[in-house]
């Protein structure tokens, strides 16, 4: 009997972390994350999930509390939104260089100064370059069945994935997700193994200094130099991507849900004008292709679904037919353009497809965008493309830019 | 006293040829140390000197299992040790975290407090070698007045060590103690007796630093004694809220023929731009908190 219950974003994801059978768990408590880890506390104190609670004092310290458990062998979860996943910064890096599984939900919000509790991408997008694996959630039922693929992923590839989904838009909004079977998951979630342990039984010396060079060690085996673990770990990101589609397929099989491999496409296969988004704000956009059609436009969506490792392939493939591509994205690289947006055209570069790409900023701290804007958008983005510009100026949607 | 070291536990755990400079209290304190804590111990340690001991990826000079962490980590990673090990049923191995005077008065001091104050089960060192030594000699809140260090290099410091052993004792752990490298013995005591314990232990250990406090490296353990004899260091314990002098501060208490400070200051180049008045204040700091050990000893 399949198990239906209407649930938040939070829930969801502490439910799915109950059903990895997560063995610590670390975080502090931040708008709009905190009623995921209180969740999760409560399904702790009610033994309900065995697991241990570390109830730190910031998040620098969550994120350490992760990083050694997970190196003496145990799986560790904790999540996390905005200043709080700013705050672990540094514990990010050293969590990918320590080739470690964690797995951590960030609520996505907005990030001060000014102060902002809403929601939008920047948060994560800044995390960009950390080595984590970054995957985007559209709706409640992503957001559980992301999460139990996430840990299978991470410890497949030994890089740990941040689980990505919008702060209230979905953190707070009851949906009626499908809760999958606990023993299923059990089969679909092998036990962790870690690649080294830490443990008296067989010392070792965990992150200590590397040098430029390669060295020798006692038996006269040349060992990696910091670079050679730093191409490792990009490889092993490079690489990941066979891990988070066949994870995706192995979970469509046992669950009957499939949300995309790298991304997820919507009536493509004829359009002509490509909207491509992350996260909530891809599914407004189908919404938004669905009147774009009513109008006679043919339009589709390309959601991305995991933008580190970036699907440069699966997009060149998606937007093979397309003849303007609008990318609407919540974050900005500021003095250029929107992250997803740059790595987009650069993933176009060498390829034949030579159209327009006009890229919308939109929704930054929680203002609202529907799809009636989305569709406003695209009707003016192809005026402009139809006028001749074939680099049309970035747009804030529903800015008063003077 | 030469017949306790009969006792002392003959295994080594530092092999011979590390990366510390000669002279460094930080390595005779670690050996001490490490032969009281034995074989089931994991240790993490944050950046810092100990860090370079410990060697360059792939050889160390440890047979500890050790996790180095980032600087500010160091009490949250060995929550992190430790709840790891519970989850995994794995409750017969002693963790112990040893940083830096930075990475403890400093930038770890919040890690350290959070974990203090969940009464994580573990042992907290700081070994105190009053600076950045690692990144070749800054200010910390543990360098005393009157010391030259590269930012504080014609004016020297202005402001007092902070109390670090104050702060730890104000978090109510059942295990506190400070020691020096010069007084192994006493040292060695005191890690046996903390690996007993349950609960948050914080140990302090006075290390001298030859280049940082600008000394002959042949002088470390004739340093750190005058450090004791003077005051300037005091060796107790405190253990369950029972506070007591011991080893070589217990007897100039018994005696009163502690050494004024100038006698400790006069050997190190790190004073060598001290005021007459700076002196003044240091004397004084020193004989304060002298009085108040010799009130709590005699209670
Ligand atoms: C976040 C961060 N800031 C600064 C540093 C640079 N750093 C490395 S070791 C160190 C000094 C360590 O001082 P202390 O803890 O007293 O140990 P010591 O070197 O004296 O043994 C500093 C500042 C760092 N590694 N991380
Ligand atoms: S700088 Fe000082 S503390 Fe660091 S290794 Fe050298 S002597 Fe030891």
């Amino acid at each position: 009997m399949t198990d239906i219950q209407i649930v938040t974003g939070n829930q969801a994801a502490a439910i799915g972390a109950m059903l990895c059978q997560v063995q610590v768990v670390s975080a502090y408590p931040i708008t709009p994350q905190t009623s995921l880890t209180e969740t999760l506390s409560r399904f702790i104190e009610q033994g309900q999930l065995k697991a241990e609670y570390v109830r730190v004092e910031s998040e620098h310290s969550a994120l350490s509390v992760c990083i050694a458990a997970s190196s003496v062998g145990a799986r560790a979860f904790t999540s996390t939104s905005s200043h709080g996943l700013l705050y672990m910064h540094e514990q990010l890096h050293w969590a990918a260089g320590s080739r470690l599984p964690i797995v951590l939900c960030c609520v996505n919000r907005g990030v001060g100064a000014p102060w902002s509790i809403f929601n939008d991408q920047q948060d994560a997008i800044a995390q960009r370059d950390t080595g984590w694996i970054q995957i985007y959630c559209r709706n409640n039922q992503e957001i559980i069945d992301t999460l139990i693929q996430a840990y299978r992923i991470a410890e497949a590839v030994y890089v740990p994935v941040m689980v990505c989904y919008d702060g209230f838009v979905l953190s707070h909004t009851m949906m009626p997700i499908e809760v999958p079977e606990a023993e299923a998951v059990k089969d679909f979630l092998p036990p962790y193994k870690p690649h080294t342990i830490l443990s008296p039984d067989e010392p070792r010396n965990i992150n200590p200094v590397t040098f430029p060079w390669r060295r020798y060690d006692d038996r006269g085996v040349l060992c990696d130099g910091y670079m050679e673990l730093r191409y490792k770990l990009q490889t092993a990101l490079e690489n990941s991507a066979a891990s988070i589609i066949a994870a995706n397929d192995f979970f469509a099989d046992a669950f009957g849900r499939n949300h995309g491999g790298m991304l997820w496409s919507y009536r493509m296969e004829d359009a002509e004008v490509a909207l491509t988004s992350m996260g909530s704000m891809a599914t407004e956009a189908t919404t938004a292709a669905d009147i774009l059609r009513d109008k006679g436009i043919k339009a589709g969506v390309v959601g991305i679904r995991v933008f580190r490792p970036f699907p440069k392939e699966a997009v060149r493939i998606a937007l093979n037919k397309a003849k303007a591509i609008l990318v609407f994205e919540k974050d900005i690289s500021y003095g250029y353009e929107g992250a997803l947006c740059t790595d987009l055209k650069a993933a176009l570069y060498s390829t034949d497809i030579r159209v327009p790409v006009h890229n919308y900023i939109a929704g930054l701290g929680g203002r609202d965008v529907k799809p009636r804007e989305l569709v406003e958008a695209s009707e003016d983005s192809l005026k402009i493309i139809a006028s001749g510009i074939r680099e049309p100026k970035t747009t804030w949607i529903n800015c008063f830019t003077g | 006293m030469p017949e306790s070291l009969f006792k002392v536990n003959i295994e080594e755990y530092m092999l011979p040829g590390n990366r510390a400079c000669s002279g460094c209290g930080l390595s005779l304190a670690y050996r001490y140390a490490l032969k009281a804590l034995r074989k089931n111990t994991i240790l993490t340690i944050p950046a810092s000197c100990l860090t370079v001991l410990h060697g360059l990826y792939p050889t160390t000079s440890v047979v500890i299992p050790c996790l180095n962490c980032a600087f500010a980590s160091t009490g949250a990673s060995a929550s992190g040790i430790l709840a790891g090990l519970k989850a995994l049923n794995r409750q017969d191995i002693t963790v112990v975290a040893f940083a830096g005077d930075g990475g403890t008065f400093d930038i770890g001091i919040q890690s350290l407090s959070g974990a203090a104050e969940r009464e994580t089960d573990f042992i907290f060192v700081c070994y105190d070698n009053e600076g950045y030594m690692n990144t070749g000699t800054q200010r910390s809140s543990a360098t005393p007045i009157g010391a030259l260090t590269t930012t504080t290099p014609f004016l020297t410091k202005q402001e007092h060590k902070k109390d670090m052993l104050k702060i730890m004792e104000a978090h109510d752990i059942p295990y506190l103690a400070s020691v020096s490298s010069s007084y192994p013995v006493d040292l060695y005591d005191k890690f046996v007796k903390a690996k007993r314990i349950k609960g948050t232990r914080y140990i302090q250990i006075s290390a001298p630093c030859p280049p940082g406090w600008v000394y002959p490296p042949r002088d470390t353990v004739k340093i750190g004694r005058l450090a004791v004899e003077t005051g300037m260091v005091v060796l107790f314990e405190i253990e369950d809220g029972k506070f007591q002098l011991t080893g070589r501060s217990k007897t100039l208490a018994q005696r009163g023929n502690k050494l004024p400070v100038i006698a400790y200051i006069e050997r190190q180049g790190r004073f060598s731009k001290i005021s007459a008045e700076q002196v003044a204040q240091l004397q004084n700091w020193v004989d304060t908190r002298w009085e108040e050990y010799l009130r709590r000893a005699s209670t």
